[in-house]
């Protein structure tokens, strides 16, 4: 059987030497200092991690340079699936992403400016490897497509650029289906609204997504414990559950959240 | 000389990747290092016959992967007459068989495969989410060099019709596709996975020489290792 996949999502960003660093956030803001980006993934590895995504949070040309090279050392190191996403705007981008030893590009406020890009990465190289990642915002107002109920209220979900401090009036299920028949091969859903709290995943947000495409749907923000992963695999539908800082700060291990899910009938990889 | 510089290691055995220009190639090439492979990526297929083995990885569409694979076919058709053996890797594996319904799908009408496996590929019914995308069970059918591997107790309960000892029944493996391979003769099933279908995980044909898995070992962490380890001492042995 299929198991859900854990992963935990690795921030990069250039420490004052300018070498590779791991950094984790509260609400894209504020972020900390965790540690070498290679030495975490081996980590990671060794404790059960399913996948791994990497994101450039320096969106830079030196950092993108520094996270080429990071891909490459965490890729001849470690055998299981990468995902890495950050200042992927082209074509170029995604060539040179999955040369240095990605398995997959997550690309975002690009694909929301250009949406041919989606084809042609996936003409090019394959829709496995094309991620569509949105930082989704809840709107409690009528300028949506697709409504959910939320606390009573209704609400639709936008997709925001620039971490969440600009909107776009695009509906994120609207645009998760566009993505999907353009060619995106899985879905990456932040939200804006959960993340850096660990009050658990948006579930209304991550369900409706679920709900439009057929494609994988990764679930991110707000996992603050096993139990949210549980929510969000059983409530929403999702095929994975990304976490960062539960893992990083080693309030639970990869393996507490697997024998939690798998006690409960989530089937998982032990 | 291999140029790794991660894991210096004794060298079994020497393998050519072919080159058909699709794909990420490294993930591979390094898995096979660390495997004890000496590993040269090529396009060139007078390489093949002084190789102990050969590699067809693959990420892509059955149909331009055949067509990238066109300069190559007579020297894998001598190959794997003289017995060398030759591992396809997921797309890789698929072309191993006879056709894919992959390529009529796209409007491509029939397009042969290398036949090394007499079969065809069929994609998964609808009701399942497409691609199959993550780490699934592996079901060992019979033996194999492939399957063979450390016993991890992972199956607490051998059927009567798997294998005996130690292998790699019972783990878990990455897949990434869409379709899968339906080999004419069952024989030619060495472990299956279930994803709402039974579905063949790893194939060989008849003489041993020539198998495929359907997932990527190069990405299904220490599992994955062990395939590819076992593959290199195959190599090695030949």
């Amino acid at each position: 059987m299929l198991t859900k996949r854990i992963i935990p999502c690795i921030d990069v960003d250039l420490d004052e030497d300018g070498e590779p660093a791991v950094y984790t956030g509260v609400n894209f803001e504020d972020l900390k200092y965790t540690g070498d980006p290679v030495e975490m993934a081996k980590l990671y590895n060794q404790a059960g991690a399913d996948e791994f995504v990497f994101l450039d949070i320096t969106a830079s040309a030196d950092g993108r340079e520094t996270m080429l090279d990071t891909v490459s050392r965490v890729a001849d190191e470690v055998f299981i699936p990468l995902t890495v996403g950050g200042g992927i705007r082209t074509r170029d981008d995604i060539k040179e992403t999955l040369r240095a030893g990605a398995d997959k590009v997550s690309i975002n406020t690009a694909a929301l400016q250009n949406p041919d890009l989606v084809n042609e990465g996936a003409r090019a190289f394959g829709s496995q490897c094309i991620v569509i990642s949105v930082d989704a915002r809840r709107r409690f107002d009528e300028e949506g497509e697709y409504y959910a109920e939320v606390d009573g209220e209704s609400c639709w979900f936008e997709c925001t650029v620039k971490g969440g401090r600009e909107g776009t009036g695009i509906d994120v299920v609207e645009w998760a289906g566009e993505a999907e028949s353009r060619g995106a091969g899985e879905l990456f859903v932040n939200s804006i609204d959960s993340d850096g709290t660990k009050d658990g995943y948006d579930i209304p947000l991550t369900k409706a997504v679920c709900d439009e495409v057929s494609t994988p749907v990764i679930a991110s923000s707000g996992c603050g414990g096993p139990e949210d992963m549980y929510e969000v695999f059983t409530e929403a539908g999702a095929d994975a559950g990304l976490a960062a800082s539960i893992f990083h700060f080693d309030e639970y291990s990869i393996q507490d959240v697997k024998s939690y899910l798998d006690e409960r009938g989530v089937p998982v990889r032990l | 000389m291999s140029t790794t510089t991660t894991e210096p290691r004794e060298t079994l055995a020497s393998v050519v990747m072919v080159d058909y220009g699709l794909g990420n190639l490294r993930s591979a090439q390094r898995g096979l290092e660390r495997a004890g492979a000496d590993v040269t990526v090529s396009d060139d297929p007078s390489t093949f016959a002084d190789a102990d083995g050969i590699v067809l990885p693959g990420v892509g569409a059955f149909s331009e992967g055949m067509e990238n694979a066109g300069p190559f076919r007579e020297a894998l058709a001598e190959a794997a007459d003289r017995g060398q053996p030759i591992f396809g890797i997921c797309l890789g594996m698929q072309m191993l068989l006879t056709s894919s319904e992959e390529a009529a799908h796209a409007g491509e009408g029939e397009v042969e495969g290398l036949d090394f496996i007499p079969g065809q590929n069929v994609r998964f019914d609808e009701g399942q989410k497409v691609p199959h995308m993550g780490w699934n069970e592996l079901h060992v059918k019979r033996d194999h060099p492939l399957v063979e591997g450390v016993d991890t107790g992972a199956s607490e309960t051998p059927r009567a019709d798997g294998p005996t000892g130690g292998s790699v029944d019972g783990e878990y493996a990455y897949f990434v596709h869409s379709y899968y391979a339906v080999p004419e003769d069952d024989e030619a099933i060495v472990a299956t996975t279930d994803y709402g279908v039974e579905f063949p995980a790893i194939v060989a044909n008849e003489e041993g020489n020539v198998f495929g898995t359907q997932f990527h070992p190069e990405k299904s962490g220490e599992t994955g290792l062990t395939i590819l380890r076992n593959f290199v001492e195959f190599c090695a042995e030949q």
